[in-house]
């Protein structure tokens, strides 16, 4: 196969960036995504020019490290990390546009990189149980109900990446917001902070300068995870019911 | 024949013996509880005036770091990714062991020490593995605490199984994404200590150097990988969680980016480095499709729960795999080891694989692979009941090879996973260097030559959360806080060290990517140094690495700069410190002319072709002191003795 | 950057003495205590409703179903006038009697103005904040375009305005007759058939009705969301619900129009 790339080029944050297309050859379908940009790099270096910086690091789905939006989509056209996208998505002789995600909350650093620490200090603000080293109970002091279990684990499996930032028209970060609210909210081990870190972590979430949602549902179509949208429906419930507690 | 007399030996010169004087005397069961009482505290007024510097933030650096917040210290943590969340443990698949017990099933503290001895092959210290299996039962109340969503049972308990072939079901999991939520448990409760402002976190910020004075590590040279501006930072105590140096093979089930060169440079420094060659290959791997190959990908190891192996009787049949009748079908694993079948530990599958591939009997591309068959375990459960166990692993198979596992046998082959070596530490995760700890896989503490399943997880935050905290006050407690200046002759020097280093790599300016050094490097790693090794292979290796460490430094091509973000230059950096550390791991396993645990020699087997241990010469863990690059290094050796559990010769048969 | 945010790590160096490690220490003898959480928004619902998306999205979600409610109550009304002129003149009356004797006249019907236009504010408001904010955030347009999201969600903002004008124009068509030529105070029947009587009256008030529907479609759903009553188990039925309703509402009002033009109503 033999697919041209075009990649958005940006020397640094506050360089002027635009797309450069590239043609790669060689490309097999069993290829991922980030392999077919290895190829690249590896051409670049050698033509001597600069290889195009992405952030990429386990490489099976897990860490969220890896993300670009592939034709307007993030990480592509099937539900998964970009990472886990094999060239067998496309047809020889495409041309794909690759570009960083876009949101004034995760600034471009270069080329595909982008500055994410946004959620990071989202989710220092409240996404956590305070439960310091050694205080804890034994585990079954506090049985957890299977049905509880489970959507505390289907919301946890969020990775971070912040597709549903990049695939949200008003750049919102409801979904990752939810996605940690609702685990944590649901297990009786997070009802002591249930109110305060809903409260928190939207407080948070806004300073971040991230958008509100306008529910365009964009944000669950791009989760890898398949984190659901009515996570954010939870989310709005559980801040309200904090701020008529805090009244 | 004895080691002092083995010609491999020219390589290296034997120093003093090394021992662990930090664990107390007396019986097993109370040493821990003894060393936490005879540790010096710090009073808690004190300990804001204390820096600790920990170097990554995976399991155990994760854990250490929010710990030693919440105790007060002032906590400065590094990790090279963008976020601490993405440490690789996240990539961890089946579960954490603890002798908790829940089922009842005989299981105890100590009978998880003696299966992590024993799994080890008896080339592990027994007083820290002991100590892991009574600090196990901690971590799970710890880990629950924090709304880890571990399997639930419906009456709400805590959900558990067996695995990696031990008897009793203690493997607690969290679907097939237990390491991601451990990690993301201990990544909450850093993230909770760096918005209160105790620990102060340096993200896409990559140790290059160690700064040793006087002896004693107080503190690191490091590069902001955004900027690319070099920084030095210095601290009390050093903390390494830098985790293992798998990726030094190239294709490894490790993150792009997990390197050595923390673990290296501080062994540069004179951190010793012990049992660098016992590696760990995973049997349950995705075979590689082909040379654009950028790392492997694990599957975890309870497929062989219900999957059973096989390859073609014939060689070179290249039928698919359904038109393969029953008796023409070699279920080599249940033929070999009847009582164990599937299930033997990691490196008997392994390489029982590479034996039938190299017999010309492997399948896939290259004749590289073994089939993982489910038809039977479909048959017998039904379709659903697989689904239910295995569906997302099944779908990870397919996502990454468009096989349908259910109509198609899997196809797997070994793939290096894990690295039980790393830096000598004593029984308080101590190394050589005062001041400089390592835990979880950066240490090689407890898995001796072989670690079990599920016990990674379980060392990295037994590591985090429990020991390191508590031995590390001690070593504060006996020296007083700050004290260093930053005009230090020895700052300079590891600062012009590293920055010597970063521009001379981008003045090569020749005709060889990093990457093809790296895939150089790997291929003739695995093929000598890799599931079965030889003297005549590891001597050409350690011909060769040198040559090719030469050329590296000739023909080396890094664009860019070093005041920017250039992944080029990261990458570059850390393969120069694979060529040194390769040359290390080959001597080793050299040295030791015994097969133990992940390390085969094809020369020390029994008539059947197992492993055969050689306890009389080789009951030590090996020590290496750096002396100069090239040149070689002293062993060091500490004794291991076996009081609690004897050793004997691990049979599956 | 707001207060209680944590500063943004500031590489500043190339050396850090460790005689920083002093700064902050505690008073002696006291252990280090926990720094006070910071709190990202005053406790206090107003504040929390009023300073945040979350709560502005609430404050745009009730004015909506308060204007829906009034629309459903209008379109009941409005029906009448297939009854003919009397019931319908009378049913005009009875609005301005409601609530008699206890209220004085019109009263009520001011009471029902009052919070309509207060609705519409905080409607009109927060929807422009919010449109501020959300652009705001996305200032960078990617370059491969791509339709996302269905048509009703897209025009919510510009389906808003042009609702917003056509309500300004109603009013001065139907309630203060400023517009409506030959308009009788007090016979809202045959003012009614007099404006649909006009192309134009009928192209501005269907083209609105139109434009209603598509902001209901979205906008009601959107509004459950908001107020967190959207769980799983009620997805589809909620999708029902709003698509459901935002067509019988589109089609009762354009009914009256229709009916005009065609002489059913005259």
């Amino acid at each position: 196969m033999k697919v041209t790339l075009r990649v958005w080029r940006q020397p640094g944050p506050d360089a002027t960036g635009g797309m450069v297309p590239y043609e790669v050859d060689g490309v097999t379908p069993e290829m991922s995504f980030l392999e077919v940009l290895d190829t690249l790099n590896e051409r670049l270096i050698l033509a001597g020019d600069e290889p195009v910086a992405f952030d990429h690091d386990c490489r099976e789905g897990i860490c969220g490290a890896c993300g670009v939006v592939i034709n307007g989509r993030a990480h592509g056209p099937e539900r998964t990390t970009a990472c886990q996208l094999h060239m067998r998505a496309f047809a020889d002789g495409d041309v794909i546009d690759v570009e960083p995600w876009r949101a004034s909350a995760f600034p471009v650093v270069k080329d595909l990189v982008v500055d994410r620490s946004a959620f990071d200090r989202v989710i220092g603000a409240g996404g956590y149980i305070t439960a310091p080293t050694g205080s804890a109970p034994d585990a079954h002091a506090t049985p957890v109900p299977k049905p509880a279990a489970e959507t505390a684990f289907e919301h946890a499996e969020c990775i971070g990446c912040g597709a549903c930032v990049a695939a949200c028209p008003n750049g919102s970060a409801m979904l990752f917001t939810a996605a940690k609210v609702v685990h944590l909210n649901t297990l009786p081990q997070g009802a002591p902070e249930r109110e305060s870190r809903v409260l928190d972590m939207v407080g948070q979430m806004d300073a971040e300068g991230f958008g509100g949602c306008t529910n365009t549902g964009e944000c669950a179509v791009a989760c890898p995870k398949g984190i659901p949208l009515t996570a954010i429906s939870s989310l709005n419930r559980e801040f309200l019911r904090a701020a008529r507690k805090s009244a | 024949m004895s080691p002092k007399t083995s010609p491999a030996y020219a390589h290296y010169t034997e120093g003093e013996p090394v021992a662990d004087a930090a664990a107390p005397p007396g019986d097993i069961a109370e040493r821990w509880d003894r060393r936490r009482f005879t540790a010096r505290l710090v009073n808690p007024a004190n300990r804001r005036r204390y820096t600790v510097i920990v170097v990554g933030t995976g399991l155990a650096g994760g854990a250490a770091g929010a710990t030693l917040a919440e105790q007060g210290y002032r906590v400065v943590q590094f990790c090279y990714q963008d976020s601490p969340r993405r440490a690789h443990s996240i990539a961890a698949q089946g579960g954490i062991n603890a002798a908790k017990n829940y089922r009842n099933d005989g299981d105890s503290v100590h009978r998880l020490f003696y299966d992590t001895v024993k799994g080890g092959d008896f080339r592990a210290r027994e007083s820290n593995v002991r100590r892991l299996a009574q600090v196990s039962v901690e971590i799970i109340d710890q880990c629950v605490a924090q709304g880890v969503p571990f399997a639930r049972e419906y009456g709400g308990l805590l959900d558990t199984r067996s695995f990696g072939g031990v008897q009793v079901s203690r493997t607690f999991y969290a679907r097939g994404q237990t390491g991601q939520q451990l990690l993301l448990g201990a990544y909450q409760a850093l993230s909770r200590q760096i918005d209160a402002g105790n620990v102060e976190m340096h993200a896409r910020t990559e140790m290059l150097d160690l700064v040793v004075i006087d002896g004693r590590a107080r503190g690191i040279v490091a590069r902001d990988l955004v900027t690319g501006r070099i920084e030095t930072h210095l601290a009390d105590a050093v903390v390494l969680a830098t985790g293992g140096y798998g990726n030094v093979f190239h294709l490894s089930t490790n993150a792009k980016n997990s390197n050595a060169t923390a673990v290296w440079r501080a062994h540069r420094r004179g951190a010793y480095f012990a049992n660098p060659c016992f590696t760990q290959i995973h049997p349950t791997c995705i075979p590689r499709s082909g040379d654009h190959q950028s790392k492997l990908t694990l599957m975890s190891e309870s497929l062989r729960n219900d999957g059973r192996i096989w390859v073609p009787r014939a060689h070179g049949d290249a039928r698919p795999p359904n038109a393969i009748p029953e008796d023409e079908r070699d279920y080599y694993l249940e033929r070999l080891y009847p009582s164990f079948g599937n299930l033997v530990p990691r490196d008997i599958a392994s390489r029982a694989a590479k034996n039938v591939c190299d017999e010309g009997r492997g399948v896939g591309p290259g004749g590289q692979g073994v089939y993982l068959d489910f038809a039977d375990a479909v048959r017998r459960m039904g379709r659903a009941a697989v689904e239910e166990r295995y569906g997302n692993l099944f779908e990870m198979y397919e996502r990454i090879t468009a096989e349908d596992p259910y109509e198609v046998p899997m196809r797997i082959y070994p793939a290096i996973h894990y690295t039980m070596g790393g830096l000598w530490v004593d029984y308080d995760l101590q190394t050589t260097v005062p001041g400089l700890f390592a835990v979880g896989e950066a240490n090689f503490s407890d898995h001796g030559a072989n670690r079990l399943g599920a016990s990674a997880l379980m060392q990295g935050l037994a590591d985090g959360y429990f020991i390191l905290p508590a031995t590390l006050g001690d070593f504060l407690a006996r020296h007083r806080p700050g004290q260093v200046s930053p005009d230090h002759p020895a700052v300079a020097e590891a600062v012009a060290d590293t920055e010597d280093r970063l521009n001379l790599l981008l003045a090569v300016d020749g005709d060889r990517t990093p990457d093809s050094f790296h895939r150089e490097l790997g291929q003739l790693l695995w093929d000598e140094c890799g599931m079965a090794r030889t003297e005549p292979g590891l001597r050409k290796a350690l011909e060769r690495i040198p040559a090719l460490r030469d050329e590296f430094w000739r023909r080396i091509r890094v664009p860019g700069s070093g005041a920017e973000l250039n992944q080029s230059l990261e990458k570059a950096n850390r393969i120069a410190d694979y060529l040194e550390l390769a040359e290390l791991m080959c001597l080793d396993a050299l040295h030791r002319a015994e097969s133990c645990g992940g390390h085969f020699r094809a020369e020390s087997q029994t008539p059947d072709g197992e492993a055969a241990r050689d306890d009389e010469h080789f009951s030590y863990a090996a020590a290496w002191e750096f002396t100069a690059t090239g040149t070689a290094p002293v062993l060091h050796r500490e004794d291991l003795e076996f009081e609690y559990v004897i050793p004997t010769q691990r049979s599956y048969q | 950057m707001p207060p209680g945010l944590p500063t943004v790590a500031v590489m500043a160096l190339t050396t850090k003495s460790a005689s920083r490690t002093t700064a902050g220490k505690p008073a002696a003898g006291k252990p280090a205590a926990e720094p006070a959480r910071p709190r990202r928004y005053p406790p206090s619902l107003p504040a929390l409703l009023w300073h945040s998306t979350v709560g502005k999205k609430t404050v745009l979600a009730v004015s909506g179903l308060i204007m829906l409610a009034y629309l459903v109550a209008h379109l009941v009304g409005n029906l009448k006038i297939f009854f003919g002129a009397e019931e319908f003149n009378d049913y005009g009356h009875w609005l301005r009697t409601l609530g008699g004797p206890v209220l004085h006249y019109e009263w009520a019907l001011w009471l029902i103005r009052v919070v309509l236009v207060a609705a519409v504010v905080l409607h009109g408001v927060t929807a422009y904040q919010l449109s501020r904010r959300d652009i705001a955030a996305r200032p960078v347009a990617y370059v491969h375009k791509r339709r996302r999201t269905s048509y009703a969600t897209r025009t919510m903002r510009w389906g808003g305005v042009i609702l917003g004008l056509f309500v300004v124009w109603h009013i001065l068509d139907l309630t203060t007759l400023t517009v409506n030529e030959n308009a009788q105070s007090g016979h809202p029947y045959e003012n009614t058939v007099a404006t649909f009587s006009t192309w134009y009256g009928n192209v501005i008030y269907i083209t609105a009705m139109l434009a209603l529907g598509l902001h209901l479609r979205h906008g009601f759903w959107s509004a459950v969301q908001t107020l967190g009553a959207a769980g799983p188990a009620r997805a589809r039925a909620l999708k029902a619900v709003t698509d459901t309703s935002a067509l019988l509402l589109t089609c009762g009002f354009i009914s009256i129009p229709v009916a005009v033009m065609t002489g059913v109503v005259n």
